[in-house]
């Protein structure tokens, strides 16, 4: 209830009386109730309903009140007032009387329980998977609060939602504004707030703006290169100046003309022109249309082409006029004031035969002209005749009208005299045309436009090489017109759109008259360009005036700076300006001549010249992108679009759409191809008829694909160097090791996949012919196919690393090696005994041919078998092969004979030598004595890898042998002559093969030593030679003999240097065990090999699938076959050893070969019994089986052992020896070696005269021809050189079951004794 | 050798291993080896070396070798160009032979003189006991083969510390690269400069 105005008004001005009756009541009142508040105060509880109660006790106060006033009518302003002490209210007793009045809510979070009704669990609906949205972000503390204070407020809780949290939008602003909207549609509205619709207006500034275009980045630039100005007049021009500007005028043109040569080009055209009608065979009517054309066209290029004669002429002429005119100037001024000079060269002509070009053209043209001549002659006669005759004819009638009149004359007939009219005239006969004329008006005409014939050519040719007079040498006014144009200078405004946006630097007027400015204005604009201006200003001191203006075209946005070309611009003023120096002045007339006649009047004019750059080109950005706005012709954002491919554009003809219609006109004109100025549009047709410029109709995803494929994919394929890449970073075999890959294509011939392709053709197909049978091909085959696979799993798991691979770490060491290292400390350091010692390990790296040899220590031999004594002839015996060439070995075989008659006793025993070969290096040692050498003799042969690949992996692949052949030295007297014993000794040597050792290279490379006595493989039987142990007992060497019998030999083999052998066994294949008997396993063998740190430990191995597998499931018994068993009914012991025999019988084919860098690999018995050949395991585990099923206990033992020399066991380390094994050979062999027997004795009765006789069996199981004839060769049988050496060949093969064979060879070689 | 069609490349590399800078060890030598690809062929030089013993000057921090390299290779593939594989040896503190640091870095492909430092790492020792052991024997862990450090291939399971740097020179000639079609120096280098006054609005 806020007061009126009026009350307001009323109360302020009102003057108030004094009240004096209601003021002390209003104090009192005050003071009354302060201290009934306090009072109050005192008590907490029901504070509200007291101070009602205490309202009414006021209001029956107040009436009480109002008698006492009555009585304090005259009291002071003191009585009024009442002066208290000022209360203080305690802090503690103030906060808890607001804590009464106010409510402060908590910030403390408020207990689910007291927000939910009662017994209600809070329900959330996130959990059970309803969409919650995401609730405003609010502060803790605030929230609380709102909560707090909500809660006080009666239904509080109706603000909670189920889950005990405030009900709350996701987002509290509404999604569409809530303002009521205005429901006054049924109603009128407002004539003035009514809608009135007006047509959409582009305003005029909308387009000025290039980015209106929709490109709001676009970033376009001018480029303005103003180059420079040359005056062709000025005001300040001399005479000289001004006929100088005539004559550089004059020689332009000339310059122009002579560029055009236009008057050659006519020429050219009225000869082929002539030519062609001259050809023309002049029949049909078509031709002869053709040839009037010709004609005509002839005659019009002949005019033309004298025309254009006529103007070089002239403009030679007036060069000439004009330059002796600035001649006689400068003569008569006494300076120069120009550089210009004119040299006219004369090009001398050929006399004669310009004469005869003159002569020709002339009478061509005479002819022409005469045959035009007498054509037109011709028609008039034609006329004439048409004239005459009709004429004639009037006459005729005349005069028959005449007779008529004169007949009927009377008839008064006058009608005919006025159809007859008048008289016609009487037609005069044609000029006969004076052919001699005609001829003397062509020469006339020749003469004038034409020089004369031998008349050498002149071609003007203006220099600027003259030299100037220098100022000091120039009279007054000449001294002051120089003077003042030091004074000028000028520079350039550019207006873009009529607004400057730059000027050019002032530069000072030269004395040629000519500015150079060549500065570049790079214009950024957002407006469309509509005009471009350049303002030329000419300056004297301070004052500048403007001389002329030059408006330039807006460029084509084809044009680009890098491309635009200069173009020249002329401009002129017509300022008056006169001087009283020399300066001929602008606008005023001057006369060259000193009499004043011949006034001339110039104007200031003169050309700026610009590269069309200048104003025009559009500037090209950094990323070569053309920085011009798009064109802006109508639907002109579509043309833009196209102009990117428009190769008409790019040649600079934009703007020109319809290519059809050009050409067409331009096929219609005739228009002339040969002709310069027409060589553009006939590039543009061109261009169109041959390119096509047509934008694609169909749409393409990757557009732009095809331009980064750099090859198709099929000349991808295609490329041999790339496929040669492929291959071998696929590790190929064939191309794993290509060194070199040619650095062009053609370079890499077809030949080089040749192998490649055929393995993979041939891959199916099993060549037979390379084996005895089938089987064997298949075999052979399947082994390839095996070796391939398991090589290329090896090759994928070489590319997984250990650490152990990459890192070299020593163990951690034990207690006992520290032991044994300290032990070690407490040695002698000179043994008496010393040990071979490691040497240190060279990486097989920066290796060549040479650097690796094979050291072979042959120490000494056992049990080498002797000669058996042949009762004639005994053979002659010589010390040793090496001694027997040395002159003192003579009285040495002088007694031999005696020997040879004391037979046995003084005949040696044998005189063994060792013959070492490797890789076709044969070397061998020195002859020695008895059964029971010592050599002690190191051999070193060298050794060359395949292909110099000394990489490990190559080194383990090599394939050679180190084949040690023991052989005996027999020496033959030969000495014919009984006589001649005393002083000549003739004999001849023959060797005897007693045995060989083979050990394969990959061996000792693996090994990188081998040390030991290994047991010679000696045929059963060797002709003349007995194993019958040797007479001597040699002591502490029975032990090693007694072990096995047969032939040994004391063998140290190395490699120099010592090569580190390629990581080969490390087993990181799958399995398809179980986990748990892998994990045991492998305990196992940690376990074991902690035990027995020496010894191997085998637990899973790898099987031909390239699988890792438990080694025990090899193990299972297996029923031998059964024509084995059947063999012995009664003997166990019998068919046991067949049984060994057997499965010796099956051929090795050492693991390490055939799959080298790769482990062992194991094959079942099965896989053995099919493929026939395998390593030792795999024989011993056939064995072990076979044995196993014939109820014997057997076990399968593996050993390290120099490995893969021979399948058998080797008297210092046993492999795979099994039980009863021992025994392997006798048996069959006994089976067997009756047919040496009768083999022995075949040839013995055939020769039984010979003698001797040297021979052995061979016995190999056979897997292929080729290695029993390797065996056979290198026995060397064949190296005997007696001159009636006889050779005995014989072969058997034993049959087992399983398609298994034993092969015996028979060899004899016997001299024979005549 | 100047026909117009070669058939091979040539890269000759000459330059030395200047110095180290190993701030926590002394007398100390160093190895070098290339390691290349299989297009790649030595012509002529050494292939491998092995330098003086060095020790650090009075007051400097450098090891100074200053050994010189001289090779050239032939190549039709550009395809694994040579590195150079540096490794570092020096004396323990009881006078065992270890390894120092290896590392490796391409030789450059442009002529001219490059000064390249190679940062040096070694391999770390498995366990802490054998940290300590191969510390006590004088045998740190070393790897198989230094041109390890040249591939990439089996480096994962490997752990290696950082320690310090070599600093090598190398001044390169190439012949016939260009024909072969194989550019090796920018087309930017070429790119000229034009002046002209600007003036922008």
């Amino acid at each position: 209830d806020l007061p009126t105005a009026e009350e307001a008004y009323n109360f302020f001005t009102f003057n108030f009386d004094p009240e004096p009756q209601q003021q002390p009541r209003r104090k009192k009142r005050h003071s009354r109730r302060r201290e009934a508040e306090e009072e109050g105060e005192g008590e907490s509880g029901e504070e509200d309903e007291e101070k009602e109660e205490e309202e009414g006790e006021e209001e029956g106060e107040l009436e009480g009140e109002d008698d006492e006033d009555l009585f304090i009518i005259d009291q002071s302003a003191q009585d009024f007032l009442e002066v208290k002490r000022a209360e203080y209210i305690g802090y503690s007793r103030r906060l808890q009387r607001e804590r009464e009045t106010l409510f402060v809510p908590s910030m403390r979070p408020v207990p689910a329980s007291s927000k939910l009704p009662e017994n209600v669990r809070p329900r959330y609906l996130e959990e059970e998977g309803l969409y919650v949205g995401e609730r405003p972000p609010v502060c803790l503390t605030n929230q609380n609060i709102l909560e707090n204070r909500i809660l006080k407020q009666a239904e509080g809780r109706k603000w909670f939602g189920d889950d005990g949290c405030i009900i709350a939008l996701p987002d509290p602003i509404n999604e569409s504004s809530s303002r009521p909207p205005l429901f006054h549609l049924e109603d009128e509205l407002d004539p003035a707030l009514q809608a009135v619709y007006r047509k959409a207006l582009k305003t005029k500034h909308v387009n000025l703006y290039i980015t209106g275009m929709g490109d709001p980045q676009a970033d376009y630039q001018l480029d303005v290169d103003a180059s420079g100005l040359i005056f062709s007049h000025h005001p300040l021009f001399s005479r000289e100046h001004v006929l100088a500007a005539r004559l550089a005028q004059l020689y332009d043109q000339h310059l122009t003309r002579q560029h055009k040569n236009l008057t050659r080009l006519l020429t050219d055209k009225v000869t082929q022109k002539c030519a062609n009608k001259t050809k023309l065979p002049a029949l049909s009517q078509v031709t002869q249309q053709r040839i009037a054309e010709y004609k005509q066209e002839v005659r019009h290029t002949r005019q033309l082409r004298d025309v254009e004669q006529e103007k070089d002429r002239a403009l030679l002429k007036s060069i000439i006029r004009v330059w002796k005119e600035l001649k006689a100037l400068r003569d008569f001024q006494r300076f120069t004031n120009t550089p210009f000079k004119l040299f006219i060269r004369r090009e001398k002509v050929d006399r004669e035969q310009d004469e005869q070009e003159f002569e020709n053209d002339i009478i061509a043209e005479v002819s022409e002209l005469e045959a035009e001549a007498e054509e037109d002659y011709q028609r008039k006669m034609s006329e004439y005749r048409r004239q005459h005759e009709e004429w004639k004819s009037w006459k005729r009638k005349q005069k028959k009208q005449k007779k008529k009149r004169q007949q009927e004359e009377e008839e008064e007939d006058e009608e005919s005299e006025e159809e007859l009219g008048e008289e016609p005239e009487k037609p005069e006969p044609p000029e006969k045309p004076d052919m001699g004329d005609l001829e003397e008006q062509v020469r006339e005409k020749a003469a004038r436009i034409h020089r004369k014939p031998g008349e050498p050519v002149l071609i003007p040719e203006l220099t600027v090489s003259g030299p100037v007079t220098p100022n000091e040498q120039c009279p007054r006014a000449e001294f002051a017109r120089r003077e003042d144009v030091a004074k000028r200078a000028l520079f350039i405004k550019v207006l873009y759109n009529d607004k400057e946006v730059s000027r050019t630097d002032s530069r000072t007027l030269n004395m040629d008259f000519r500015v150079h400015f060549g500065q570049i204005f790079n214009l950024k604009i957002v407006n469309w360009p509509e005009s471009i201006k350049l303002q030329v200003f000419e300056s004297v001191g301070s004052s500048s005036s403007l001389l002329a203006e030059v408006c330039v075209p807006v460029p084509e946005s084809s044009i680009l700076t890098g491309s635009a070309p200069f173009e020249e611009m002329e401009f002129s003023s017509n300022q008056r300006v006169t001087f009283n120096h020399e300066g001929v002045g602008s606008g005023v007339p001057f006369s060259f001549e000193a009499d004043g006649t011949n006034t001339q009047t110039l104007l200031t004019s003169g050309k700026l010249s610009w590269k069309l750059s200048c104003c025009v080109s559009w500037a090209v950005g950094e990323d070569d992108v053309p920085l011009a706005p798009p064109s802006s012709q109508p639907g002109g954002g579509m043309y833009s679009g196209l102009r990117q491919m428009d190769a008409i554009a790019c040649i600079g003809a934009s703007g020109l759409n319809d290519m059809k219609k050009l050409g067409k006109w331009a096929a219609e004109s005739r228009l002339d191809p040969n002709d310069p100025s027409n060589a553009s549009i006939m590039q543009l047709l061109s261009v169109v008829s041959g390119g096509d410029v047509a934008v694609p109709e169909y749409f393409r995803l990757e557009q732009l694909q095809e331009e980064f494929n750099f090859l198709t994919d099929e000349e991808l394929h295609r490329c041999r160097r790339f496929r040669l890449l492929r291959l071998r970073s696929q590790e190929v075999p064939e191309f794993r090791h290509f060194k070199c890959v040619p650095s062009m294509e053609r370079e890499i011939s077809e030949k080089v996949f040749q192998d490649y392709e055929k393995r993979l053709k041939e891959g199916e197909i099993i060549d037979t012919k390379e084996h005895i049978d089938a089987h064997r091909a298949l075999v052979a085959k399947y082994l390839q196919r095996v070796r391939e696979s398991v090589i290329n799993r090896f090759l994928i798991a070489k590319h997984h690393f250990i650490l152990s691979d990459v890192v070299s770490e020593d163990e951690v060491p034990s207690i006992g090696l520290l032991g044994w290292n300290l032990f070690k400390l407490a040695e002698p350091k000179r043994p008496l005994k010393p040990r071979r010692k490691e040497r240190k390990k060279v990486t097989a790296q920066n290796l060549s041919d040479g650097d690796i040899k094979l050291l072979v220590n042959i120490i000494r031999g056992y049990d080498i078998p002797i000669r058996r004594p042949y009762a004639s002839k005994p053979p002659v015996s010589a010390k040793s092969g090496r001694s027997f060439a040395e002159p003192f070995t003579a009285p040495v075989s002088s007694h031999t004979p005696q020997q040879g008659s004391e037979w046995p006793f003084g005949q040696p025993l044998i005189r063994p030598f060792v013959e070492v070969s490797f890789q076709r290096s044969v070397l061998q040692t020195s002859t020695a004595d008895g059964p029971n050498p010592c050599w002690n003799e190191e051999i070193v042969l060298p050794f060359s890898a395949p292909n110099g690949d000394y990489s490990s992996t190559s080194l383990q692949s090599v394939r050679d042998e180190v084949f040690i052949n023991i052989f005996d030295e027999v020496l033959y007297d030969v000495v014919e002559d009984e006589r001649e014993r005393g002083n000549t000794i003739h004999t001849r040597i023959e060797r005897h093969w007693l045995g060989s050792i083979k050990i394969p290279f990959s061996t000792i490379y693996l090994q990188s030593r081998i040390d030991g006595t290994f047991k010679v493989s000696t045929p059963p039987v060797l002709l003349g030679y007995s194993k019958e142990r040797s007479l001597g007992s040699e002591g502490g060497y029975d032990a090693v003999r007694s072990r096995s019998e047969g032939t040994f030999l004391s063998l140290f083999i190395t490699i120099e240097p010592q090569l580190v052998p390629g990581d080969t066994i490390r087993e990181k294949f799958d399995s398809q065990e179980g986990e748990r008997l892998l994990i045991a396993s492998e305990v196992f063998e940690k376990e074991a090999s902690g035990r027995f740190p020496d010894r191997p430990c085998l637990t899973t191995v790898i099987d031909i699938n390239g699988k890792a597998v438990f080694v025990t499931r090899f193990i299972r018994p297996l029923t031998p076959p059964q024509e084995l068993l059947d063999a012995f009914p009664n003997g166990p012991q019998e068919t046991a050893e067949l049984v060994a025999r057997y499965v010796s019988l099956v051929p090795f084919l050492p693991d390490s070969v055939s799959f080298a860098g790769v482990c062992d690999l194991w094959s079942t018995c099965d896989q053995f019994l099919t493929l026939l050949a395998g390593d030792e395991e795999e024989h011993a585990v056939l064995l072990c089986n076979y044995f196993l099923s014939m109820g014997k206990g057997a076990w399968l033992i593996i050993g390290v052992a120099i490995p893969e020399v021979s399948d058998k066991p080797l008297s210092q380390s046993h492999i795979n020896k099994t039980e009863g094994g021992k025994s392997q050979i006798s048996v069959g062999e006994i089976m067997e070696t009756h047919q040496w027997k009768s083999f022995e004795m075949d040839v013995k009765t055939l020769y039984f005269c010979m003698e001797p006789i040297s021979g052995f069996p061979l016995h190999l199981p056979f897997s292929e021809i080729r290695p029993i004839i390797e065996a056979v060769h290198s026995t060397g049988v064949h190296k005997v050189e007696a001159p009636n050496v006889e050779f005995a060949l014989a072969v058997y093969v034993h049959p087992y079951p399983g398609n298994v064979l034993s092969v015996w060879v028979y060899i004899a070689s016997l001299v024979s004794a005549r | 050798m100047t026909s117009n069609n070669p058939a091979v490349f040539l890269l000759m590399v000459n330059g030395q291993i200047e110095a180290a800078d190993f701030p926590e060890y002394d007398d100390l030598y160093c190895k070098y080896c290339f390691v290349y690809g299989h297009d790649w062929a030595p012509t002529s030089g050494l292939e491998e070396g092995i330098s003086q013993i060095t020790s650090k000057g009075r007051g400097s921090q450098s090891l100074v070798w200053n050994f010189p390299l001289d090779i050239t290779f032939k190549s039709t593939n550009p395809f694994g160009w040579p590195q150079i594989v540096v490794s570092v040896y020096g004396p323990d503190t009881f006078g065992n032979d270890v390894v120092r640091g290896y590392g490796a870095i391409h030789i450059p492909f442009t002529p001219g003189k490059h000064t390249k430092t190679i940062p040096m790492f070694v391999p770390e020792s498995t366990s802490r006991l054998q940290k300590f052991t191969s510390w006590l024997m004088g045998r740190c862990p070393e790897f198989t083969d230094p041109k390890v450090v040249a591939q990439g291939e089996g480096r994962e399971v490997t752990r290696v510390r950082s320690q310090g740097f070599v600093t090598l020179q190398f001044n390169i000639v190439t012949k016939d690269m260009k024909k072969l079609g194989y550019e090796t120096t920018s087309e930017h280098s070429a790119a000229t400069g034009l002046t002209r006054t600007s003036q922008n609005m």
